[in-house]
């Protein structure tokens, strides 16, 4: 017998409508593949899911936690999305995010008497700035010398992470409680808290800012025809008169430095002060963010917020039912692989070879 | 339906019945028949898209057909693969080759042949090969690399390859694209060695005087459908034309310019290296004026790609001076040069001349979007750009539904239209247009030829690279051949006869050519 054979085939003019349903796609059939995990775990993967709605937004307190969750994957999910635009393949989030929490610890620590509005500006800029500047040298050297980013921004977050920790074991520890954090930064460094009774800060403007400002870069500005031109062919770019050098280091640049405000925003507006684990990895769930909001502004928004749900849930699921809350993991990593598989065959179709 | 003269067995070899291939949005063939007879040469003509690669594709099961029917030698056949048409004796020689650079001729003569041992006697496998080659006329030095030879060379070794695979019916893929006229003329030799053994050709082409001449029976295809069948004897070039294209076709000659202008564009001494590493131009000096089209005639990958890029900014020379009105270029950038000027309309459409997946309306601007009234400051004027963009659709002729499709939607002629109004547009003083109209149907050729001779008349200087020896001889007012990388002669409008061209782009130098003749 011969097995029918398969091939995939270009579409020419893929429907705009499949674009937009994939990422709703590729998040159902995560939950179907978690669902099946949690039932082979023995629990009844129905109510696990209705915990996960219910703790993130049936309450009050849910709801805000969802929004202190959904603020810093917002500041990844834009940052690795502008990277992308231009075929920076910034995996380094995470880095840049631990970058901006070290240098904005820096400064908070410091105890300056400045105003709080200085203070805080100070922060956003110190951080920004580190983020910047953990992300150029990727950025350059794949400008310059085409070296490969995958690796090199992925490479420079343990190289930072682990830097961090070695301050925290070392010149940083608390001398009080001797435990590898940081003392608290300054009463005045703090970022102000946008509700009562929540813990949802200032941060999440910096986000929602930070959203709309790359919105006006890409669609408005002769940066972001220049980014979408180097990410769309920058072979083509180049002889088209664009310096797609220039243009992917500050992409770069600017990628690293919304990364670093991700890590600003957790020191400043959350913990106060800095530990080794600030981020549970919100610098790559930046880039399911960005893929699952389509590199969309508006569809990172939506994205960062669903997958603050996600997070916030499952830990009130996991109290809740006992299913441990790493399923938000497992969504996550499900939702990515479906999706990337999603959009291959969103560009190609399969057609049966008779 | 043969040459009266020529007593020919009328054997059917291969019948295609009713052939149908959707792409979508396309119907590439529309219940096609086809046949061929043992010992024929039969030319499939038509455009550019008119069907006939898809045709051939099918009956070498690189597409597979929606409906229809293959017979061959009477017998119904599935051909799903090119292993299966192999085996039928279908034999292709493609437009882009399949050769393997690092290997010997030998070598990728006898690449996947079936053996019955599990080693392999190059010297035998050499010894019949030079047998063939001889048999044939195909010449090629069978212990040669792949990458050290040239491209007619080249498509000698897939021809003996087809042959050593024992085929019957031979595909050629528009053969001729790549070959010089001496080279073509031995290329029609074999192929009528070829039918003496009862082989069958089935020769595909666009170019009306080469089907006439080697040609037994002609079909003519046109949007996918036969639009007629004729024999060399019983048709003319201007009929063919119309067949193939629907309508009356007028080539566009230019005529003498009434006077040469000051002297715009110059090149010195100039010498760049290509990708591998070789030196591609050697210390080549010429000069374009005002009103005047130079033609640049030579066999693909001669130093004409190098030349273009170092003027179009991409490839930075070791040696020599490019300069535009006193100004020097050689060496600045992209952005640069097309600021001082330079008009580009690259060979490479799709990968440089467009960015294909951004919208139309910005590669209309692509070139100069960051300057008023396109941008303000850091901003975009998407007003002023649309508007612009719209100006030129309709201009240029441009068919598209609207300014904001994504440019990879247009087809290939209108692909090339956009270059050529974002280009023309900006009245650049300096024009280079390289292949500006290769693999176009013959409608869009036409327009492009007559807007480069409006721009021609206008005062600019342009530099017109072509492997299409046609075009540059209709064309150009002087003509510089190329042959490794250096120059063999300039020839006047009318000079030599396009045998003689043929000579120096294989090497012949202008002042050698009555020695040899």
């Amino acid at each position: 017998m011969r097995f029918p054979k398969f091939r995939l085939e270009k579409r020419p003019s893929p429907p705009t409508w499949l674009r937009i349903a994939i990422p709703f796609i590729a998040i159902g059939i995560s939950f179907l593949f978690s669902a099946i995990i949690i039932l082979l775990a023995g629990r009844n993967p129905i109510s696990a899911f209705y915990a996960i709605f219910y703790g993130a937004l049936g309450t009050r307190l849910g709801f805000m936690e969802t929004l202190v969750k959904a603020t810093p994957l917002i500041l990844t999910g834009i940052a690795v999305s502008l990277a992308f635009t231009a075929k920076f393949w910034n995996i380094g989030a995470e880095g840049q995010l631990y970058a901006g929490a070290l240098a904005a610890t820096w400064l908070g620590i410091s105890h300056f008497s400045l105003p709080s509005p200085i203070y805080i500006f100070l922060m956003i800029v110190v951080g920004f700035i580190a983020g910047s500047l953990w992300a150029l040298i990727p950025g350059f050297l794949k400008a310059r010398f085409k070296v490969d980013d995958v690796v090199t921004t992925l490479l420079m977050n343990y190289i930072m992470i682990y830097m961090v920790s070695a301050i925290l074991e070392g010149p940083w520890r608390d001398p009080v409680t001797s435990w590898p954090q940081s003392i608290m930064i300054a009463k005045n460094a703090e970022y102000p808290k946008l509700f009562a009774r929540s813990r949802v800060h200032f941060g999440l403007i910096v986000s929602i800012i930070a959203i709309i400002v790359v919105y006006v870069i890409i669609k408005h500005t002769k940066l972001g025809f220049r980014i979408r031109a180097t990410g769309a062919n920058a072979k083509a770019a180049y002889f088209l008169g664009i310096n797609t050098i220039k243009t992917i280091i500050l992409t770069a640049v600017i990628s690293g430095g919304i990364a670093g405000l991700a890590g600003v925003g957790e020191v400043a507006g959350l913990h106060f002060h800095l530990t080794e684990n600030i981020s549970p990895g919100y610098g790559y769930s930046g880039i399911v963010i960005a893929m699952l909001g389509g590199l969309h502004p508006i569809g990172v928004m939506l994205a960062a917020f669903f997958f603050g749900i996600i997070i916030t849930g499952a830990e009130y699921m996991s109290r809740a039912t006992g299913v441990t809350s790493f399923i938000a993991d497992v969504i996550q990593g499900i939702t990515l692989l479906v999706m990337l598989a999603m959009l291959l065959l969103y560009e190609y179709r399969i057609r049966r070879v008779e | 339906m043969f040459d009266s003269n020529k007593e020919k067995p009328m054997e059917k070899i291969l019948s295609m019945q009713g052939i149908t291939k959707r792409f979508p949005g396309v119907l590439a063939n529309d219940h096609i028949n086809f046949e061929a007879y043992k010992g024929e040469i039969v030319s499939l003509l038509g455009e550019n898209g008119a069907g006939k690669t898809t045709l051939m594709k099918i009956l070498y099961g690189m597409y597979s057909k929606d409906e229809g029917e293959i017979y061959i030698k009477g017998k119904k056949v599935e051909i799903n693969s090119p292993k299966d048409a192999i085996d039928n004796g279908i034999g292709m020689v493609h437009q882009h080759f399949t050769l393997v650079n690092p290997f010997s001729v030998t070598e990728n003569i006898i690449l996947g042949l079936p053996g019955e041992k599990a080693t392999i006697d190059l010297e035998e496998a050499k010894n019949k090969i030079k047998e063939y080659m001889d048999r044939y006329g195909l010449h090629v030095d069978p212990d040669a690399k792949i990458w050290q030879i040239s491209v007619g060379e080249k498509q000698r070794v897939e021809i003996l390859k087809v042959l050593f695979r024992n085929a019957e019916i031979i595909i050629l893929d528009e053969p001729t694209a790549v070959l010089t006229p001496q080279e073509v003329d031995e290329l029609f030799k074999t192929l009528k060695i070829l039918r003496e053994e009862g082989k069958t050709i089935i020769f595909i082409s666009h170019k009306l005087y080469e089907v006439l001449e080697i040609s037994d029976r002609i079909v003519v295809l046109r949007t996918g459908r036969v639009v007629g069948e004729t024999t060399p004897d019983k048709t003319s070039r201007r009929e063919l034309a119309k067949m193939m294209v629907g309508k009356e076709v007028i080539e566009i000659i230019s005529e003498e310019p009434p006077e040469l202008g000051e002297e715009i564009f110059k090149v010195e001494n100039l010498s760049a290296m290509s990708d591998r590493g070789y030196l591609a131009l050697k210390n080549i000096s010429f000069t374009v004026s005002s009103g005047e089209i130079l033609g640049v005639a030579g066999v693909a990958g001669n130093g004409q790609k190098e030349l273009e890029d170092v003027i179009s900014g991409v490839r930075k020379p070791v040696d020599g001076r490019v300069v535009l009105l006193d100004k020097e270029i050689t060496g600045k950038s992209p952005k640069e040069i097309i600021e001082m000027g330079v008009g580009r309309i690259p060979e490479d459409r799709m990968e440089a001349g467009l960015i294909l997946d951004i919208p139309l309306y910005e590669n209309l601007v692509v070139e100069y979007f960051d300057k008023p009234p396109f941008s303000k400051g850091l901003f975009l004027n998407y007003k002023e750009i649309k508007s612009y963009a719209e100006k030129l659709v309709k201009e240029f002729d441009i068919r598209t539904p609207h300014v904001n499709v994504i440019t990879r939607t247009l087809s290939g002629g209108n692909l090339q239209k956009v270059i050529l109004a974002r280009v023309i547009s900006r009245e650049p003083k300096f024009l280079i247009a390289s292949q500006p109209t290769r693999g176009l149907d013959v409608g869009a050729a036409e327009y492009i030829h007559e807007r480069l001779l409006e721009e021609r008349a206008k005062g600019c200087a342009i530099l017109l690279i072509s492997e299409d020896l046609d075009e540059i001889i209709n064309l150009s007012d002087r003509i510089m051949v190329l042959y490794e990388g250096e120059i063999m002669g300039f020839v006047n409008r009318g000079e030599l006869p396009k045998e003689e061209i043929g000579l120096m782009m294989t090497g012949t130098r202008k002042e050698a050519l009555s020695e040899i003749s």
